[in-house]
C-alpha cells in the first residue's frame, strides 16, 4: 500500500533542475539540419551516405550516440525536440509509443515502403492504432563469430563457447538480456520466457574458465579479435560482416544449430522533432536500396527489411547465404519486449553471475 | 572570531561563488538522487512511483550488493597502501635530496598523467599489461593502472607536507643523538601524517567508486559495486536502486571518516 504517489510534477522539476544544470545542452536545431539519434557506427552516420543525402535535400545530419537503450530512451525523455531520427529496436518502440516519445510517420512519404518485408513492417511491434509508428529498417542475429585463423573447422554447436579447449579464449559482451537468452538457447529453452531459470544461471557460471574478457562495443571486440584475445566470441550478424570487411579480421559467423537471438530495428520520428519532414526523406533515404546495397557491399551491415535492395546484394553475401535461407531464419528465435520487472530480475541474475565469474 | 562587518561582506562576496556553484553542480542533483533512491520506480511515461525503503533493505539482504561493496573497499584499501608504500619515499627524497632544477622535472614527471586522458591512460596500459607482463584482464591489473591514476595525490600531498617541516627539528633530532631511523620515526613521519591522510582521502574515495579502470583492464574481476550501480542506470533502467546503492557507498564513507576523525585529531593535535 503505497503510502503515497509521487506527483509528475516534483519529479518534472527534479528533473528539469537537474538537466538545467548540464549546462552545454546541445543548442536548438539550426536551419536545414537533422538530428539523428544511434549506435555510433550503425548506418546513419557513413559520410558518403551522408554527402548523397545532403546534396538531394540540402540537410546536414548530425549524429548523438547512445551505448545503450536506456540511454537512448533517457535521452529522448530529457531532451524533447533535440533530436529528429532514432533509431530503435522493435522491441523499445511500444515503450516509447506510450510515453510519448516518438511520433506516427506518414508512411504515403516513405517511397519505398511497398518494398519493404510485410512481416516485419507491418509487426504489431511497430504498428499500433493503425498508424506505423517505426519504419522497419533492418534485421539480424545474435550469435557468436570465431576467428578461422584459430578455430579450424566451422562450429555448428553453440557449445562451443563451453569447450574446453577455448578456455581463456571466449568474448562475451556483459549484457542481462542477451547473456540468458543466449543460455536458454543453449539449455533448449524459450528464450524469452525460460521455464528454467537455475538452468541458466548454472550454464553461465560455467563460463568461467572459458571467458577472457566483456567487450561491450563493435570497436572492442575488432580491438580483442585482433589482438587474439578471443578464438570466438558472442556477436551480432551485422556487426560481423563489418569485421570481416571493413576491419579485414578473419571471422566467420554461425547460427548453431541451437537457434540464435533474432532482432529487427526500425527507424522512428522524435515526438516533438523539429524537423519532421526531413526525418521521413531521411527514413526514405535509409531504406532504399540506393544506401543499403553500397552500405552491405563497402561496409557490412545487417540484413535489410527491404525486400528489394536485399535482392539486390551479390550472391555471395552473407546477408544472401546465411540470413536469407529459410532453414537458417526456422531457427531463430524473436527477442520479445521486456517489462521493467523482468529487466530488473536479468539484471539481478546477471550481476550475481558476473559476481561468481570474478571469484 | 567574529569578523568586523566589512570584512564578512567581503567574505561572502569572495565565498558566494564557489559556494553557489557546488550548490548548483553538487548539492542539487545529489538531492534528485537522494529522492529517487526512496521511490518505487523513476516516475516517468506513466509510471506511478510510491516511497519505499526496499533498495536500501536489497543492500544488506542481497549478498551481490553487499558483497560487491565489499569487493570495492578491498581495491580502495589495495590501491591506497600500495600509493602510500610508493608514493611516500618519493616525496621524501624529492624533499630531502632534489634540489632545484631536477626537483622540476621530476615535478613535471609526476603530474604528467593528470595532462592525459583517464581513459587513453587506462587504453595505453593495456598494451603493456598485455605483452610482456600477461596481467591484462586480472586483477592485478586494475590495481596497477589505478595506482598509476592516482599515486600523483600521494606525491604531492605528502611532500607538501614535508617541505612545511621546520628543518631545525630535524638537525636537534640528531644533535641530541637520535639515529636516522629514528629521527624518520619520531620526528619526520609523525609531522607529516596530515598529508598521509589527506592522500588516503583523496585516493580511498574515488577508487571505491571507480569502474571505468575495472572493465577495461580487469576482465570478470571488473565486477564491484561501481559498474552495479552503472548497470542499474545505463541497462536496468532502475534509477532508484542504483541511487540507494551509491548513497550506501556514501555512508560507508562517511562511517570510516568518522572512525579516522579521532585518530585524525589526534594526530593534527600532536604536530
Amino acid at each position: 500500500m503505497p503510502l503515497l504517489t509521487v506527483s509528475r510534477r516534483l519529479f518534472m522539476s527534479l528533473a528539469a533542475s537537474a538537466a538545467a544544470l548540464a549546462a552545454f545542452r546541445p543548442a536548438a536545431a539550426a536551419e536545414g539540419e537533422l538530428k539523428v539519434l544511434n549506435w555510433q557506427g550503425y548506418g546513419t552516420d557513413e559520410k558518403w551516405a551522408l554527402d548523397i543525402f545532403e546534396k538531394k535535400t540540402g540537410l546536414k545530419v548530425v549524429h548523438d550516440y547512445f551505448n545503450s537503450e536506456q540511454e537512448m530512451l533517457t535521452k529522448l525523455r530529457t531532451s524533447p525536440g533535440t533530436y529528429d531520427v532514432v533509431l530503435m529496436n522493435n522491441i523499445y518502440v511500444m515503450d516509447a509509443v506510450n510515453e510519448g516519445l516518438v511520433q506516427p510517420i506518414d508512411t504515403g512519404k516513405i517511397t519505398n515502403f511497398n518494398d519493404l518485408t510485410p512481416a516485419l513492417r507491418d509487426s504489431d511491434r511497430f504498428v499500433k492504432d493503425g498508424k506505423h509508428w517505426a519504419i522497419s529498417w533492418v534485421w539480424g542475429l545474435t550469435s557468436f563469430a570465431y576467428n578461422t585463423k584459430k578455430v579450424a573447422e566451422r562450429p555448428d554447436s553453440i557449445e562451443v563457447l563451453w569447450d574446453k579447449t577455448h578456455a581463456g579464449k571466449v568474448g562475451w559482451r556483459d549484457d542481462a538480456l542477451e547473456s540468458i537468452q543466449l543460455a536458454a538457447l543453449a539449455t533448449g529453452q524459450d528464450m524469452n520466457n525460460p521455464a528454467d531459470l537455475d538452468k541458466i544461471k548454472s550454464k553461465l557460471e560455467a563460463l568461467k574458465p572459458q571467458i577472457r574478457t566483456f567487450w561491450s562495443s563493435e570497436d572492442e571486440w575488432n580491438k580483442y579479435m585482433a589482438a587474439g584475445d578471443y578464438d570466438l566470441a558472442v556477436y551480432w550478424s551485422g556487426s560481423a560482416a563489418r569485421s570481416k570487411k571493413a576491419m579485414k579480421l578473419p571471422v566467420e559467423f554461425v547460427v548453431p544449430k541451437e537457434g540464435a537471438i533474432g532482432w529487427f530495428d526500425g527507424l522512428t520520428i522524435a515526438a516533438k522533432a523539429p524537423n519532421p519532414e526531413g526525418a521521413a526523406k531521411f527514413i526514405d533515404f535509409m531504406v532504399s536500396p540506393e544506401f543499403y546495397v553500397r552500405w552491405d557491399t563497402d561496409v557490412g551491415a545487417p540484413a535489410s527489411a527491404n525486400a528489394k535492395a536485399n535482392g539486390e546484394l551479390p550472391a555471395d553475401a552473407m546477408n544472401r547465404t546465411i540470413l536469407g535461407d529459410p532453414e537458417v531464419v526456422k531457427r531463430v528465435q524473436w527477442m520479445a519486449p521486456l517489462s521493467d520487472e523482468q529487466r530488473q530480475k536479468n539484471q539481478e541474475l546477471w550481476d550475481e553471475v558476473k559476481t561468481k565469474l570474478a571469484q | 572570531m567574529a569578523a568586523p562587518p566589512r570584512q564578512r561582506l567581503e567574505i561572502i562576496a569572495l565565498t558566494a561563488p564557489a559556494y553557489l556553484w557546488l550548490t548548483a553542480t553538487v548539492f542539487l542533483p545529489l538531492m534528485a538522487m537522494a529522492y529517487f533512491s526512496f521511490l518505487t520506480t523513476v516516475p516517468v511515461g506513466g509510471r506511478i512511483a510510491s516511497f519505499t525503503l526496499a533498495h536500501y533493505v536489497s543492500f544488506f539482504t542481497k549478498p551481490i550488493y553487499w558483497f560487491n561493496a565489499w569487493r570495492s573497499i578491498e581495491l580502495g584499501i589495495y590501491v591506497t597502501a600500495i600509493s602510500l608504500l610508493v608514493g611516500y619515499p618519493a616525496a621524501l627524497a624529492l624533499s630531502r635530496y632534489v634540489r632545484g632544477r631536477w626537483r622540476e622535472a621530476i615535478f613535471l614527471l609526476i603530474i604528467l598523467p593528470f595532462w592525459s586522458n583517464a581513459l587513453v591512460r587506462t587504453f595505453s596500459w593495456t598494451m603493456v599489461l598485455r605483452e610482456p607482463l600477461n596481467l591484462l584482464f586480472t586483477y592485478p591489473a586494475i590495481v596497477i593502472g589505478l595506482v598509476h591514476a592516482y599515486l600523483p595525490y600521494a606525491i604531492l600531498t605528502i611532500y607538501i607536507s614535508l617541505q612545511a617541516i621546520d628543518e631545525s627539528l630535524i638537525e636537534a633530532s640528531r644533535s641530541l643523538g637520535a639515529t636516522a631511523l629514528q629521527t624518520f620515526f619520531r620526528v619526520i613521519l609523525p609531522l607529516s601524517m596530515p598529508g598521509v591522510l589527506a592522500a588516503i582521502f583523496l585516493i580511498f574515495v574515488p577508487v571505491i567508486g571507480s569502474f571505468m579502470e575495472p572493465r577495461i583492464l580487469g576482465g570478470k574481476d571488473a565486477i564491484m559495486l561501481g559498474p552495479i550501480i552503472e548497470g542499474q542506470f545505463t541497462a536496468a533502467f532502475n534509477w532508484p536502486l542504483g541511487a540507494a546503492l551509491s548513497f550506501m557507498m556514501l555512508a560507508i564513507v562517511l562511517l570510516m571518516l568518522a572512525i579516522a576523525a579521532p585518530l585524525l585529531k589526534r594526530q593534527l593535535g600532536s604536530s
